[in-house]
């Protein structure tokens, strides 16, 4: 990579041992996908937590602090593996809370704004069109790039840190103009209805495309999506297809015409979502038994528009005995909820909403050990996809089914 | 050793290393796939469905999912539940910056094409550094 001044003195140590051993990072991941500089960035998204971090990277991060490495952009942190008020009711590990006490005190000294959110762009700030960041977690990039036209690769913990320290990251990838044009096209004929539909088709076409480097351009849509939909639909994609980018023609920034989307090229393949492939979608996830034993609402955490509407459908219907609610948000969200007395509906029907964290991080194998969990009932595609691997039999299916089931204890389809 | 096939690409991360490999021709991610704590994949739809990395060179087609690979292969490492190295067709950032943070090997776009000369039971010699890999087929 070519450095400038700035760049071979941190390398030399000039600025400290964290930010020169942060900037080695960044330059070891530059190098490898031919990054011919660095560019700087206006803020930084950091995923940290204790589930896939462990101890020994929990040590590196407190490392980075005793060196007095300190951010220099604002920087937001992705949410945790615990609720810190709420662990004991889910029946969490007392040592798994004490570990990521530890990491906030880490987080903070380096300067981090530790709110605990995927959805910053949400509730702390929208990414500007054409800024670059450097963001980790893949809901959080794939709509700053798609939705706001910002700049960003999926930056993981680490080099999401280390970006923050030295205030830049290598040029590759969604940085780059080329990199952000469409690839393969995506002509719909049907129409997605519901926000879960939104990401039906973000499974849809993350199954058919499962490639970081490439970009569906979805056209021939009818209705206006909210942002919530597009949230849905970017956390879909990005968990299926890993993509950190996609244009919906007529809505998002880069996408005004599908000639703008693609820029000139020829997609390299055309798929063409045909009526029932939606609903195919949400079949194509089959329960083992009827009862589902966790329903489950997160990933991305909700935001109050999709708080309010989950308290207005449980009022006066009381979860089923045997079955377990779950809803995710973040702090900011669970205030609001608080005042605006959606917290205590939610609560009152038996559901336990959780602040600052999202399921699949919430040490979900353990859980379903110390409880018998298997069955998992969602609205969320995502989650869908991920749970498995924690020893889950997922079930996708709309908010209202999903509410419905969670209230008669059985699905109903 | 006129059973031997090279793979060339770009130079990669870490350092060189050899040892068995373990093929998919499904994608990879830590947190969708593995149970981190043995290194044995959990996720029963892949195919790789309970064996284990430990130890081996993975080589997969490309990275899945989101961003928990760039802490869990160090983690993994210290934990003994790392794979050798990781070959990818097409690899992702993420993918990238664990290996940068855990110092184990990576490599992606070889010639030729590693899922169409190496199976499982190979035996490869991976040199990021010279951008170059090294299989020697298990006799059969």
């Amino acid at each position: 990579m070519r450095l400038t001044d700035d760049e071979r003195a941190i390398l030399a140590g000039e600025r400290g041992e964290a930010v020169r051993r942060a900037l080695a990072l960044q330059i070891k991941v530059g190098d490898f996908f031919g990054a011919a500089d660095f560019v700087a960035i206006d803020s930084a998204h950091m995923m940290a937590e204790i589930e896939s971090m462990g101890e020994p990277c929990l040590a590196w991060v407190e490392e980075m602090a005793d060196l007095g490495g300190r951010t220099i952009v604002p920087t937001t942190s992705n949410p945790r593996s615990v609720d810190v008020a709420l662990w004991e009711a889910l029946g969490q590990d007392e040592r798994q809370v004490e570990l990521e006490l530890r990491l906030t005190r880490a987080l903070n000294r380096l300067g981090i704004l530790t709110l605990d959110t995927c959805i910053n762009y949400q509730t702390v700030s929208p990414p500007r069109f054409g800024e670059h960041v450097a963001w980790g977690d893949t809901g959080t990039v794939i709509f700053a790039n798609a939705v706001a036209g910002a700049r960003s690769n999926f930056e993981g913990g680490p080099v999401a840190l280390a970006a923050a320290l030295t205030g830049r990251t290598a040029r590759y990838g969604y940085h780059l103009p080329e990199q952000r044009l469409g690839t393969v096209l995506v002509q719909l004929r049907e129409q997605p209805a519901s926000t879960s539909d939104w990401g039906a088709l973000g499974c849809w076409i993350g199954r058919q495309v499962s490639d970081y480097w490439q970009v569906p351009v979805i056209d021939g849509l009818e209705v206006q999506p909210t942002v919530d939909q597009l949230k849905q639909l970017g956390a879909s994609l990005a968990s299926y297809g890993s993509l950190a980018m996609f244009h919906l023609v007529g809505v998002t920034p880069e996408a005004r015409t599908i000639a703008e989307a693609f820029g000139g090229r020829v997609p390299e393949r055309t798929l063409t979502l045909e009526p029932g492939s939606l609903r195919a979608v949400y079949e194509s996830f089959q329960p083992e038994r009827q009862r589902p034993d966790v329903v489950a609402f997160t990933a991305p955490q909700l935001s109050i528009v999709e708080l309010r509407d989950l308290a207005e459908l449980l009022a006066g219907r009381p979860v089923h005995p045997d079955v377990r609610l779950l809803i995710t948000t973040n702090y900011q969200n669970r205030a609001a909820a608080d005042r605006l007395g959606y917290s205590a509906s939610i609560e009152k029907a038996g559901g336990l909403l959780l602040s600052g964290a999202c399921f699949y991080l919430m040490t979900a194998r353990e859980l379903a050990q110390k409880h018998g969990w298997r069955t998992i009932l969602t609205d969320s595609a995502k989650l869908a996809n991920i749970i498995p691997g924690y020893g889950y039999n997922p079930v996708f299916r709309p908010t209202d089914v999903c509410v419905e089931a969670a209230v008669r204890g059985e699905l109903p389809w | 050793m006129s059973d031997e096939i090279v793979l060339r690409g770009h130079p990669g991360i870490g350092p060189r290393v050899e040892g068995e490999a373990l093929v998919s021709h499904h994608g990879f991610s830590a947190r969708y796939d593995l149970n981190r704590k043995t290194g044995v994949f959990s996720r029963e739809s892949h195919d790789l469905y309970g064996q284990s990395i430990v130890g081996k060179v993975l080589v997969h087609t490309t990275a899945k999912g989101g961003v928990a690979t760039a802490w869990a292969l160090l983690d993994m490492r210290a934990q003994g539940t790392a794979p050798l190295g990781i070959i990818f067709q097409l690899a992702n950032p993420i993918m990238a910056q664990g290996a940068a943070l855990a110092d184990l090997p990576l490599m992606d776009r070889l010639e030729p094409d590693p899922l169409s000369v190496v199976e499982s039971g190979d035996w490869l010699i991976v040199d990021p550094p010279a951008g170059e890999v090294r299989v020697r087929k298990r006799r059969r």
